[in-house]
């Protein structure tokens, strides 16, 4: 493999996200990471341009790549038509590839995201469905939501939902041939591999942190330690 | 049309919306947590309107918040589109219109991509024929579900029993509008009214006769931020930017909140609710919060819609206050009922958030 500013280079996000940087700050300014985080895009955009494979690497493995929401509201403002968040996403992307995410506290939650989107997606077709948004894991969602799941069925057909049913329609049951479809999209397109690959260096850290997987995907998913935000030393 | 002087510089900021025959697809959200709002979009566009709304069985989520969430490469969601661009191809159609702002962000975001990368566009067709075998054009118009409300928002108003104006007072009520990042922020020409004036919500609002209410943090993201949602550890991102935008506009007193986005009326919604339990403080007059609608929502109230039929009851921020100022006439009694008034219980109520 080459440097790892190549490897970025090769990537379309990085293309169309990274002309030149004026370190001007725009983008910090709007950003709604950067309020609240230890976070400041400007500078993760100057670290890439500068190419320094040490730099990137640090970079790779901190938590700082992970605050970005990927709202693109720093897209609209750049006055060189960046997009830093589009450099996050190139970054994200190099990080996963080589496991460097396992390495923060918030790379290391790729693992727990990585099993609900993709798991949804395989299996039912949806990025989000009823079945796998518990409450137990959403208590913000309070307790009209919480009815709402009690009596699923019963208020998808009030609602004019088709759902689990055949035919078009709101939460429709997708065919099988779509999932199948959809299976052989993520094997050659690399979405299997990347699955693989989250896995695989997931489980590795969860040995060193001396974890089963059902502990490590619990405390990813869960634990937040003090020193992330602004307002923290 | 060659136009000239100032309206030229407007011409920038309008968008092209056929008239009709569109292929939709849904959103993975709303199917979730605003399943009426869907079902009012081809109720309105399809029975009120008549036009061509054809929706295939086959299609699936675009991929766009697994994307976002960086759980999947970009090749993979660009071909996941590309399968839904050759569903559209093989229904014959060619306008798409997408219910979701994250949807359409990632269908101006690869269209935009491939325009700039041809190289990229090829590959993808090559990964597409070896994954299952279909080809695909491109659609020639994208549109977010809104832009055809917008573009028909005459026609509701005039079709309209009720319209967003104070029974009592007369003045028309104050409503703030919340368009969603991914609209018109990356791809400014690909939203009406660009970044700078967009106008797909504000137009709404004034064409049913409510007020716009300008406020600081406008065009402040509502949180969602992906993973900053999804992963519980990261929701405090999420919760505090709704409560910046909220503390930004409460001296405004706004009446309502209408939205563009699938995720940004659960979070306006289900963050007053928090911030009401956490800390006792509520945003709407009396101890209610301020209700949150999408834009099918408030459509379907001007048209004179049951407000249960449209799926209010869905909402924690509680909806009636609004009603009654507008003098919708409704049922509480059969606000949480199932079909043919099945009694199917009903959700406990908070602490501190009025509701009924
Ligand atoms: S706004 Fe653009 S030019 Fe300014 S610091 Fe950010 S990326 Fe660089
Ligand atoms: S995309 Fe990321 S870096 Fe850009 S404004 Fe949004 S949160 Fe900040």
């Amino acid at each position: 493999m080459g440097k790892l500013y190549d490897e970025l280079a090769k990537d379309y996000r990085l293309k169309e996200g990274l002309k030149t940087c004026i370190n001007c700050g725009t983008c910090t300014a709007i950003c709604p990471a950067a309020e609240f985080y230890k976070y400041d895009p400007r500078k993760i955009v100057d670290t890439v341009q500068r190419k320094d494979d040490a730099e990137i690497e640090a970079l790779l493995k901190s938590d700082t790549i992970w605050y970005c929401g990927e709202c693109m509201s720093c897209m609209t403002r750049c006055p060189r038509k960046n997009g830093a968040g589009l450099v996050i996403m190139a970054l994200r992307n190099l990080s996963a590839r080589l496991g460097y995410f396992t390495y923060s506290e918030k790379g290391r939650q790729l693992y727990p995201l990585t099993k609900i989107m993709t798991g949804n997606i395989l299996k039912y077709g949806y990025c989000v469905y009823p079945e796998t948004f518990k409450m137990e894991d959403h208590p913000e969602a309070g307790p009209v939501w919480e009815w709402h799941t009690q009596h699923l069925r019963d208020n998808m057909e009030r609602l004019g939902a088709n759902y689990q049913g055949k035919g078009p329609g709101i939460l429709r049951k997708i065919p099988q041939e779509s999932l199948d479809e959809l299976k052989a999209i993520f094997d050659v397109t690399g979405g299997t591999e990347r699955i693989e690959t989250v896995e695989k260096y997931s489980r590795a850290k969860a040995d060193e942190m001396g974890m089963s997987m059902d502990e490590y995907t619990t405390y990813t998913f869960k634990h937040c330690s003090e020193g992330h935000f602004n307002n923290e030393d | 049309m060659i136009y000239q002087g100032k309206q030229k510089i407007w011409s920038e900021y309008q968008k092209e919306i056929p008239d009709d025959h569109w292929y939709y697809v849904r959103s993975c959200i709303r199917q979730n947590f605003f399943p009426a709002s869907e079902r009012m979009f081809t109720e309105i566009t399809r029975n009120v309107l008549g036009k061509d709304i054809y929706e295939t069985p086959s299609h699936t989520t675009c991929g766009g918040i697994a994307y976002h969430c960086d759980t999947i490469p970009q090749e993979t969601v660009m071909t996941i589109v590309a399968r839904q661009f050759a569903l559209m191809t093989e229904a014959g159609y060619e306008n798409y219109v997408a219910s979701c702002i994250t949807s359409f962000g990632n269908y101006a975001e690869i269209l935009e991509t491939w325009h700039e990368f041809p190289e990229l566009e090829t590959k993808i067709r090559e990964l597409l024929w070896k994954a299952c075998k279909k080809e695909f054009k491109k659609p020639k118009y994208l549109a977010h579900s809104s832009d055809l409300i917008y573009k028909f928002r005459g026609e509701i108003a005039a079709k309209g029993r009720f319209r967003l104006v104070d029974k009592e007072t007369g003045e028309p009520l104050r409503i703030v509008e919340h368009i969603g990042c991914h609209y018109a922020k990356m791809f400014p020409h690909k939203g009406v009214g660009g970044a700078e004036y967009p106008c797909v919500l504000s137009g709404m609002i004034e064409a049913w006769g409510g007020q716009v209410i300008d406020y600081p943090e406008r065009r402040h993201c509502c949180g969602y931020g992906f993973r900053q949602y999804h992963v519980q550890a990261n929701r405090g991102y999420s919760l505090s930017n709704t409560h910046k935008k909220f503390e930004s506009m409460e001296p405004y007193h706004p009446d309502a909140i209408i939205t563009n986005c699938p995720g940004c009326p659960y979070f306006l919604d289900r963050w007053q609710y928090v911030i009401a339990e956490q800390t006792g403080k509520t945003y709407g007059r009396d101890g209610f919060g301020i209700p949150v609608f999408t834009y099918e929502e408030l459509a379907g109230l001007v048209l004179g819609y049951d407000p249960w039929d449209l799926g209010l009851q869905l909402h924690q921020v509680a909806v009636e206050p609004f009603l009654d100022k507008i003098g919708i006439e409704y049922d509480p009694s059969a606000k949480y009922k199932g079909l043919d008034k099945k009694d199917i219980l009903r959700p406990g109520l908070p602490q501190n958030l009025k509701c009924f």
